[in-house]
């Protein structure tokens, strides 16, 4: 499949990840429960699209199938036009970053800030770590005081940017986005929402971004998924969902208790 | 203007530490009569330890000191361990967060709530569980039956959020105290919540504190809005004034939220100003 995506400039792209039909099921037998169900959707170069769903509606499952950490599925996962495979090599890792929820759990306690970001140059050999570490803690914010830093020291805003830091060290060209602000104040979202904005033009990335907070999901991304019980119900644009413009009921009925609170009937 | 239900005023909570005292709620004063009053802030501002100190649930070390902290004409800083907890549960009950931590594992969920009705009320189990299951119907909980048997673990988070309501909500405390009930929710499920909250709360003209780190759902649900920063109230205003909020903390607050209505291309990042440590509280408009 080359099909070619259009992104936010209207100008046509090649596909960055095209996944097409996965079915992920857990369990088997009686009690099988599947979570992803022929889920297709496509993503060009430099594009950012967003998976919105509640809880239990396998968006985030499709995230940790996307990134290898459950290779138990079925249907078929391209990234630049080739093949991902089950068994992820460490060319796909260089490419594919992840930054997941919680900046509390996802950095070791024990580690040094400066020995987070430099693990990942290590693996995949990279030279001038020190460079690369400075460089990439200026990018997202933070001083290169910062890298004599352990967790614990650093606020949760200060936190979620070097697991920012962490995956971007490596020059990525995907990053999947699992919740990155849902565990942080408002103030410090605007803050991470700003960096990611601003990163992605100043690196030509391309962000797929699982939320369950549609203005969060419609701020970053161009298009939007929205998920209900496994399966994307609907691909809408952000002007789409600003505009309300929803054909399905559960989609309107999401959008409408997103906007504040008025008594459901 | 009817007397409010609970008056605040100059209210101090602080934390000594080996090296120096932490002041996490710096001279606050506020009232809340039988009204919706939304408490929002960001973490560490102080929002839920107000929330805590009205029913002197406070840890251990800290220390609580006020001009006046009282309810319904009952001065509870000088109120024994004893008078606190026919307060509690009683006249003033806290909803939490989290269902899951806040219900007894190992009770069934029906038991829990007849066992609330009993603590404050000299009733026989048959006319007790009669109530609960009652309760359980007004929290729209379309089974009573069957939920009444269920253990916390089997039921859903928009459930279980449910229940807590109906165990608050048994005694008919005058005073409600919800600390972020609707964080752990989804988004749908989130209004049935609220929407049975707000029935509850408007029926049996009780007061409600509704703490909360969502700006837009607490304009539109409650009638006051207390915004909170560094332990001390920056703005108090009536919620449809929201919008409108003087104060330059409450604005920016709303400025760093994505918009839904809108596409903006960055976001206000709020810059602090050290001087709201200390400034006067904005009430409706006006600086006191």
């Amino acid at each position: 499949m080359s099909a070619l995506a259009t992104n936010a400039q209207g100008t046509a792209q090649e596909t960055a990840l095209a996944v097409s039909h996965l079915n992920i099921t857990f369990g088997s037998g009686a009690a099988a429960m599947t979570a992803v169900d022929d889920v297709s959707f496509t993503l060009g170069h430099g594009e950012a699209f967003g998976l919105i769903g509640e809880s239990g509606c396998g968006k985030s499952t499709i995230l940790r199938a996307l990134v290898g950490l459950n290779r138990d599925y079925e249907g078929t996962i391209r990234f630049r036009d080739t093949v991902v495979p089950r068994q992820r090599d460490k060319s796909f890792f260089r490419r594919v970053q992840m930054v997941f929820q919680d900046p509390y759990a996802s950095l070791h306690p024990r580690k040094m800030v400066q020995y987070v970001l430099a693990e990942p140059l290590r693996i995949h050999g990279f030279d001038r770590h020190q460079e690369r570490i400075d460089e990439i803690l200026s990018a997202v914010g933070l001083g290169p005081s910062f890298r004599y830093r352990f967790p614990h020291e650093l606020s949760g805003g200060q936190r979620q940017r070097v697991a920012i830091a962490r995956a971007l060290i490596i020059e990525p060209e995907l990053l999947l986005l699992d919740e990155p602000t849902s565990a942080l104040d408002v103030s410090v979202q605007a803050e991470i929402l700003n960096l990611l904005k601003q990163l992605r033009r100043a690196r030509d990335l391309t962000y797929l971004m699982v939320s369950h907070d549609l203005a969060v999901v419609t701020h970053l991304c161009e298009r939007v998924g929205m998920m209900s019980e496994g399966r994307i119900i609907e691909e809408m644009s952000a002007e789409d969902v600003r505009a309300g413009r929803a054909a399905e009921p559960y989609t309107r009925e999401f959008l409408e208790a997103s906007t504040g609170y008025r008594p459901a009937s | 203007m009817a007397k409010p239900l609970l008056e605040v005023e100059d209210l101090f909570v602080s934390f000594k530490g080996a090296h120096r005292t932490t002041q996490a709620v710096r001279g606050i004063s506020f009232n809340v009569g039988r009204e919706k009053v939304g408490i929002v802030g960001e973490s560490g501002s102080g929002k839920s330890l107000t929330g805590r100190t009205v029913l002197k649930l406070t840890p251990k070390a800290a220390h609580i000191d006020a001009r006046r902290l009282s309810f319904d004409g009952i001065d509870l800083l000088a109120a024994s361990e004893r008078q606190m907890r026919s307060i509690r549960g009683n006249r003033i009950s806290m909803i939490l967060q989290d269902p899951k931590f806040s219900l007894n594992p190992l009770m069934r969920v029906g038991q829990q709530i007849t066992e609330a009705y009993r603590l404050h009320h000299k009733v026989g189990r048959r006319e007790a569980e009669a109530r609960a299951l009652a309760m359980l119907e007004a929290v729209k909980i379309r089974d009573p039956d069957r939920v009444y048997q269920l253990f916390p673990h089997e039921v859903s988070g928009g459930m279980g959020q449910r229940i807590m309501i109906a165990m608050m909500l048994i005694p008919e405390p005058d005073l409600i105290i919800a600390d972020e009930p609707t964080s752990a929710l989804d988004v749908t499920v989130r209004r049935q919540v609220l929407t049975i909250l707000d029935e509850l709360v408007t029926r049996r003209g009780a007061g409600l504190m509704f703490i909360s780190h969502d700006l837009n759902l607490v304009a539109d649900f409650c009638d006051r809005v207390l915004v909170m920063y560094a332990g001390r109230i920056m703005e108090d205003i009536a919620a449809c004034d929201l919008r409108n909020a003087r104060h330059p903390y409450t604005r920016a607050l709303l400025d760093s939220l994505p918009r839904l209505d809108r596409a903006t291309d960055m976001l206000q990042v709020p810059s602090r100003d050290p001087a709201w440590l200390d400034g006067p509280t904005i009430r409706s408009g006006a600086a006191t």
